[in-house]
């Protein structure tokens, strides 16, 4: 690489946008655990937000190193507030109902397979190291997501109608995943980053086919949510934030 | 019901085989070192390929194993606790089927 190296704060940046996205939607797949269909699927959808709390882990630790404040991964996920948080907004949606929480996984999990694909290659050996490891969880997150995609949209017609509300109601959440701004195309010129947006048209290409195949409608509402990498958050969000954080706070340092 | 149906507990003929109420699979799981699938448990899911990932979420998250079956448990054909008597017993006062009478040349190895 002759490029320059990167700035640290910017790479610290960009390891809390993806740990933050990780650790989110890990959280709110948690909340499943004992609410899902059977006890299969509970344990299905705890494993997938274990591997996300695990990716959130390792790009915690990263950015708290690289920032060089001294802060650690519980730091970052605990003692931050709402505006500090730069996850997408897609992630902190509410779970809906089952559909709805399909319907997120497959929008995330067919980004994020791009994204860790993509930084296999990064000049960035630390986000090289946890795209390796992560990249095989994320194929079976999407695979996951495309099962029950098919499942639902082409099962019983309130299945259907269900798996359809979900897409709709997420669809403004999707564009957001695909922004690049400033931090994102300077870590792009070194090596680092993945370009986003390039990441849209097999995007396109696999959930249009997913969609096709399940007999839904790929959802058309032009608005589009945007803000979360500046910590810019949606309503729910403080909520999720006061149930992840609220027992480091009463105790800090309690453990286990 | 015919073989090769995943079936059990939703009516014959019904339109939706994809949503019947969930079937009971019986799962076997193949260790990393191990030769045969044993019999680790049973799960529900709604049709073969969801069955399969169900038992890799529910049986392999600690590293159990290399390749999983998925067996319907409709299709299983069990012997009955009735017939234990004339099924089993008799083996019990057959001791020379066991290979114990037999001295073993000491060149035999991995025997």
């Amino acid at each position: 690489m002759t490029a320059p190296a990167p700035d640290a704060t910017v790479v610290s940046t960009y390891a809390l946008r993806l740990g933050d996205d990780a650790l989110v939607l890990a959280q709110r797949l948690s909340a499943w655990s004992s609410r899902a269909h059977d006890l299969e699927e509970d344990i299905a959808l705890t494993n997938i937000g274990l591997d996300l709390l695990g990716q959130a882990r390792s790009l915690l630790t990263y950015a708290g190193e690289v920032e060089g404040a001294g802060r650690t991964e519980d730091d970052l996920a605990y003692l931050r507030e709402e505006r500090e948080f730069v996850n997408c907004q897609l992630v902190e949606q509410p779970n809906g109902d089952f559909a709805q929480t399909v319907a997120r996984q497959l929008y995330f999990s067919t980004w994020q397979l791009a994204l860790w694909e993509a930084l296999l290659g990064s000049a960035d050996e630390t986000l090289a190291a946890v795209a390796g490891k992560a990249v095989k969880e994320a194929d079976y997150h999407r695979d996951h997501a495309v099962q029950w995609t098919l499942r639902l949209g082409d099962g019983t017609p309130e299945s259907h109608d269900r798996m359809q509300a979900g897409l709709d109601r997420l669809w403004p959440f999707v564009g957001e995943l695909f922004e690049v701004d400033e931090v994102e195309s300077s870590l792009v010129a070194a090596g680092v980053a993945v370009d986003s947006a390039a990441l849209r048209p097999s995007w396109d290409g696999f959930v249009d086919g997913v969609l096709a195949e399940a007999t839904l409608t790929r959802p058309s509402d032009p608005w589009t949510a945007t803000g979360g990498r500046r910590g810019i958050h949606s309503e729910s969000f403080g909520y999720l934030l006061a149930e992840m954080q609220h027992l480091h706070r009463s105790h800090p340092g309690a453990t286990w | 019901m015919s073989s090769g149906t995943v079936g059990g507990t939703s009516p014959a003929g019904a339109e939706q085989t994809r949503t019947a109420p969930t079937t009971l699979w019986e799962v076997f799981v193949r260790s990393k070192r191990g030769l045969s699938h044993n019999h680790v448990g049973s799960l529900h899911a709604p049709d073969a390929e969801m069955a399969l990932r169900n038992a890799r979420d529910v049986y392999t998250r600690r590293q159990e194993g290399v390749s999983i079956w998925v067996v319907p448990a409709s299709e299983i054909v069990a012997s009955s606790p009735d017939e234990k008597d004339s099924f089993f017993d008799p083996a019990a006062d057959k001791v020379y089927r066991h290979p114990t009478f037999y001295d073993i040349p000491a060149e035999v190895q991995h025997l």
